[in-house]
């Protein structure tokens, strides 16, 4: 059973509030699928390669060369708070 | 043509349709988009398939080869001017500034926009109840999910409001929600679609694909939306899809994995199965027994992969750029409420397991093992593939299920992807296609193949799919 406290230390590190009705359950729901996880413990893995990417890529690389983007306006109309020209946030430290 | 007669054209014989002029593109949008607009204001009468519908038929004319047939979209599928939010409310308002090269290349290839359709939040799901625009309701049965997480694409091709939809599939979203709908639901090779413009879940996993009422509509689709884009540097230089023509099967060897289609399943899905496979060794086929003894495994390696991918992939909502802010005090509890007002509570709940699972001390015992055991399962397929051309199994463990019913339980959630998950960690293709009904509701079956053997495998589903000639007529609105 993961503990109350190391469910709010996972909520930091993932930029996420949690309240305390839902962090009761999140801890026994984490739990219960962690359970589930630990299956693959009881596997013999050992000289087996990790696979992150399941088809042959190579070389994807593309020139370097100089392309528009979209216009500025275009992509600050998306955002919540903006200033003259840029994303506006509140200061790191109040 | 009246608009019923025109609501029971398969895509492809719209197409047809329009091209030999018996009924106008314009027509045709217009009985889709005023079933689709029915659906999305009836409130808690209609299906809730769609959480945008097309204000009018496009003002150009139908292009060539797909004559105008419109086309329902996921909402994760990014649309330049369109509301396009994943069902998140974290996206609430983001009108994205491009569109998805699936959808441009469809829209091109003649299948105008009709709507966007409602899913569970950023695909995270197996019954289209996690959406911010609430649950889809099964056509065969309203007091019963549509499966996930493209539950409103697969929903409003089964009942009838729109001709062809696509959908994505990270572990069994088009497949399972295609079985539960009783429709057909194709994830090709991962990387023939172009991932451009799908707002991402887990990257190494996400494939776009159709879900259609017949297979050979579901060929028409993919053949327009795959080959290399360099928006997109996983997309492959894959050939073209070509037409499922097949009536038989003659030496085709069916592999039935006895991990997928034995126990955990569903006696009247297995019933269904069963018949199924008897008609394939009537068309020829002959049954051997597979194995893949990694299987069993497959369901715990992806909720450690596609949690943490998508911890990572969600990063980016923050309140900065797009969609939702709450305001704080300082930056931190800017992002943090954000964050907590903006994501439902099974999205928090894979952030949180990828957070943990991608966590120092924690990493090599989870993902570093998940990403083992991802190499096992597809070796396990690989071996499997030396003596059959295809795997048959269920689709998914049960029919639909009553809403709410697993809502409390993630895990049980989960395994509703069980036999689904294995070729989403292989990267390989496979399809659903009705096989029969179980208690009045529809069963799939699931038939995988090879890494880019998607045109074979659509003509295989194509011979089965005429011999079953399974009655969609019981779910048309």
């Amino acid at each position: 059973m993961i503990e109350r406290a190391e469910v709010e230390a996972v909520a930091r590190l993932a930029r996420l509030e949690l309240s305390d009705e839902e962090l009761e359950p999140l801890a026994r729901e984490l739990s219960a699928v962690l359970d589930h996880i630990a299956t693959i413990a009881e596997l013999d893995l050992s000289g087996v390669a990790p696979t992150s990417h399941v088809v042959d890529v190579t070389g994807a690389l593309r020139p370097d060369e100089p392309r528009p983007c979209l216009p500025r306006e275009v992509v600050l109309a998306q955002a919540p708070v903006v200033s003259a020209d840029g994303f506006l946030v509140p200061s790191p430290q109040a | 043509m009246s608009g019923g007669d025109i609501v029971q054209l398969s895509a492809g014989a719209a197409a047809a349709s329009v091209q030999a002029g018996a009924l106008s593109a314009r027509e045709l949008f217009e009985v889709y988009r005023a079933r689709a607009a029915a659906d999305r204001d009836a409130g808690g009468e209609g299906l809730n398939c769609f959480t945008w519908v097309a204000e009018r038929a496009p003002a150009e004319g139908a292009a060539e080869p797909l004559h105008g047939v419109p086309l329902a979209v996921k909402d994760l599928f990014c649309v330049e001017g369109v509301p396009s939010q994943a069902c998140s409310r974290i996206l609430e308002g983001y009108r994205p500034p491009y569109t998805a090269t699936a959808v441009a290349r469809l829209r091109d290839a003649g299948a105008p926009l009709l709507a966007k359709t409602n899913q569970d939040e950023f695909a995270m799901g197996s019954s289209s109840e996690n959406s911010a625009f609430g649950p889809v309701l099964n056509p065969w049965d309203r007091g019963r999910v549509p499966g996930g997480s493209s539950g409103g694409s697969a929903a409003a091709v089964a009942a009838g409001l729109a001709p062809w939809a696509l959908g994505t599939d990270t572990g069994g979203s088009i497949r399972q929600p295609a079985a539960l709908c009783g429709i057909v639901g194709m994830k090709p090779t991962y990387g023939t679609v172009s991932r451009y413009g799908m707002i991402a879940f887990a990257s190494s996993l996400d494939q776009a694909g159709p879900l259609t009422r017949n297979v050979s509509d579901a060929g028409l689709l993919l053949r327009h939306m795959t080959g290399h884009d360099a928006c997109d540097a996983t997309s492959l230089h894959s050939a073209s899809i070509s037409a499922p023509r097949a009536e038989r099967l003659d030496g085709v060897r069916l592999g039935v994995p006895e991990e997928l289609a034995g126990e955990g399943i569903e006696a009247g899905v297995l019933d269904a199965f069963h018949a199924a496979l008897a008609l394939a060794e009537e068309l020829g086929a002959e049954l051997a027994p597979a194995r893949l003894p990694h299987a069993p495994h497959a369901l715990a390696a992806y909720y450690v992969l596609a949690p943490a991918e998508c911890s990572s992939n969600l990063a980016r909502y923050d309140g900065v750029r797009f969609g939702l802010r709450v305001e704080g005090d300082d930056l931190l509890e800017m992002h943090t409420r954000t964050r907590h007002d903006g994501f439902g509570a099974e999205v928090k709940r894979r952030i949180m397991l990828g957070t943990y699972a991608l966590s120092a001390g924690y990493y090599e015992a989870y993902y570093g093992r998940a990403q083992r055991v991802r190499t096992k399962i597809a070796e396990d397929f690989s071996s499997a593939f030396e003596r059959v051309d295809y795997i048959v199994s269920p689709t998914s463990p049960t029919v639909a299920f009553k809403l709410g019913e697993r809502t409390s339980d993630p895990l049980s959630m989960y395994l509703s992807d069980y036999c689904t998950v294995p070729m989403s960690l292989a990267g390989i293709p496979a399809i659903s296609i009705p096989c029969g009904l179980s208690g009045g509701l529809p069963v799939g079956l699931q038939i995988a193949g090879p890494a880019l053997s998607d045109s074979a495998l659509l003509d295989a589903a194509h011979a089965l799919e005429q011999a079953i000639s399974f009655d969609a007529s019981a779910a048309r609105v």
